[in-house]
């Protein structure tokens, strides 16, 4: 199939939301017992904390194709780790200007703040997200969907391969 | 620690410019303790150099990385020669004397700097590095409470302070805490006031960078009959 997103069932963005366990992740399953709509093409993320994300994994999801990167953490003061939250918008922000200096638009980036209880700010969040990004267009760098194939294939050789490299009984 | 901060990615992109298969080399020392060149670090680079390159219509430049644990060593970057003969130019994520022992290992490949290398320092606080050292290799930490006029002292003063230091703070930078007065306090909290009494002499400049780069030579830990590396 060939398509220029990597959502070949629409031609909406293809959004990435890291969701912290404790709120974002929780407001989206509010949201859908809500029976809220919100778009389709957003792909939720589950982490313990927005504290670990890391700068790389957002480069990472923009150069395996995503249109749209959203940070959801918890509300500033509240979070579980205490500071794992704040720590993620300075390095959402850091994110952004290298981005920026990349020549992609920073604007397709962004981190948001709620709490569990929260599940129609979710859908308002991702739908406001998934408009700015399509006012945006498709990301410029979004791989080719079988470079993608044959980039996870070989990521999957690699890791069998250093499975079977390692030796027996050092994990279980 | 050798403390640096990362270059520009337009920077590094117009510096690779011509080359169509490149590595990005990390450090796994000094620069990784600094947040500027261990393996996240390359790797955020990389991510952001694929990007740049794909955006600036070169999307067939290979940027691949690898780090290893130190650059300023032969026997570290011996690691790397087989990788290396694959690749048109190397941009280097160490610091100063780490992309010169790359382009002394590699002659017949370009090597690029992906840092500025900045200073001698420590971590100060969370994400903050400042310089306490100038390696004017002639250390006087001794007399001065250990606290380096050298370097802290915004006019390298043997025999301070200045009329410019105003509540602990410098003139030049009100910023800037005042080496002196920290000196001064040190000196006082150790009881070794008197040390201050006695003039400085000038310092011997000898042994800084003027006269060209510097040598450490261990007699003892040369190989028989090779004598110092030239």
């Amino acid at each position: 199939m060939s398509t220029k997103h990597a959502n070949p069932q629409s031609e909406q963005p293809l959004i990435l939301a890291f969701c912290c366990h404790y709120c974002a992740y929780a407001a989206a399953d509010l949201a859908g017992s809500m029976r809220l709509q919100y778009p389709d093409n957003v792909r939720v993320l589950r982490l313990p904390c927005t504290g670990r994300v890391e700068i790389n994994y957002i480069m990472a999801a923009f150069e395996r194709g995503a249109d749209g990167v959203i940070v959801a953490g918890c509300l500033e003061g509240g979070c579980h780790f205490q500071e794992g939250n704040l720590r993620a918008r300075r390095r959402v922000e850091r994110a952004k200007v290298l981005l920026g200096e990349a020549g992609l638009e920073p604007e397709r980036l962004e981190m948001y703040n709620l709490s569990s209880a929260e599940g129609g700010r979710f859908a308002e969040i991702v739908t406001g997200m998934s408009e700015r990004v399509t006012r945006l267009g498709p990301s410029p760098i979004k791989p080719d969907p079988e470079q993608v194939k044959s980039g996870m294939k070989k990521m999957d050789q690699e890791a069998q391969a250093q499975l079977a490299a390692a030796p027996s009984g050092c994990c279980s | 620690m050798i403390v640096a901060d990362r270059k520009k990615v337009p920077e590094i992109r117009d510096m690779i410019a011509k080359h169509n298969k490149v590595l990005l080399v990390g450090c796994g020392t000094c620069v990784t303790v600094c947040l500027s060149g261990g393996e996240r670090e390359v790797g955020i680079l990389g991510s952001a150099l694929r990007m740049a390159l794909r955006l600036g219509g070169r999307p067939d430049v290979t940027v691949d990385e690898c780090t290893i644990e130190r650059q300023c060593e032969d026997a570290f970057i011996d690691i790397l020669a087989q990788r290396v003969a694959g690749y048109d130019a190397i941009v280097s994520f160490g610091c100063g004397a780490g992309v010169q022992a790359l382009a002394e290992r590699f002659p017949e490949t370009p090597v690029y700097p992906g840092l500025n290398t900045q200073f001698i320092g420590i971590l100060e606080s969370q994400g903050v590095w400042t310089e306490k050292c100038s390696g004017c290799g002639n250390c006087r930490l001794g007399e001065y409470a250990g606290i380096c006029p050298i370097t802290r002292c915004a006019k390298k003063l043997f025999n301070g302070p200045c009329a410019g230091s105003r509540g602990g703070k410098c003139e030049v930078n009100p910023e800037l805490e005042c080496a002196w007065q920290l000196i001064y306090d040190r000196c006082k909290a150790l009881g070794i006031l008197d040390k201050l009494d006695a003039i400085a002499e000038p310092q011997d400049w000898s042994t800084g960078l003027d006269g060209g780069p510097r040598k450490v030579v261990r007699e003892d830990q040369c190989i028989a009959g090779l004598g110092p590396k030239a």
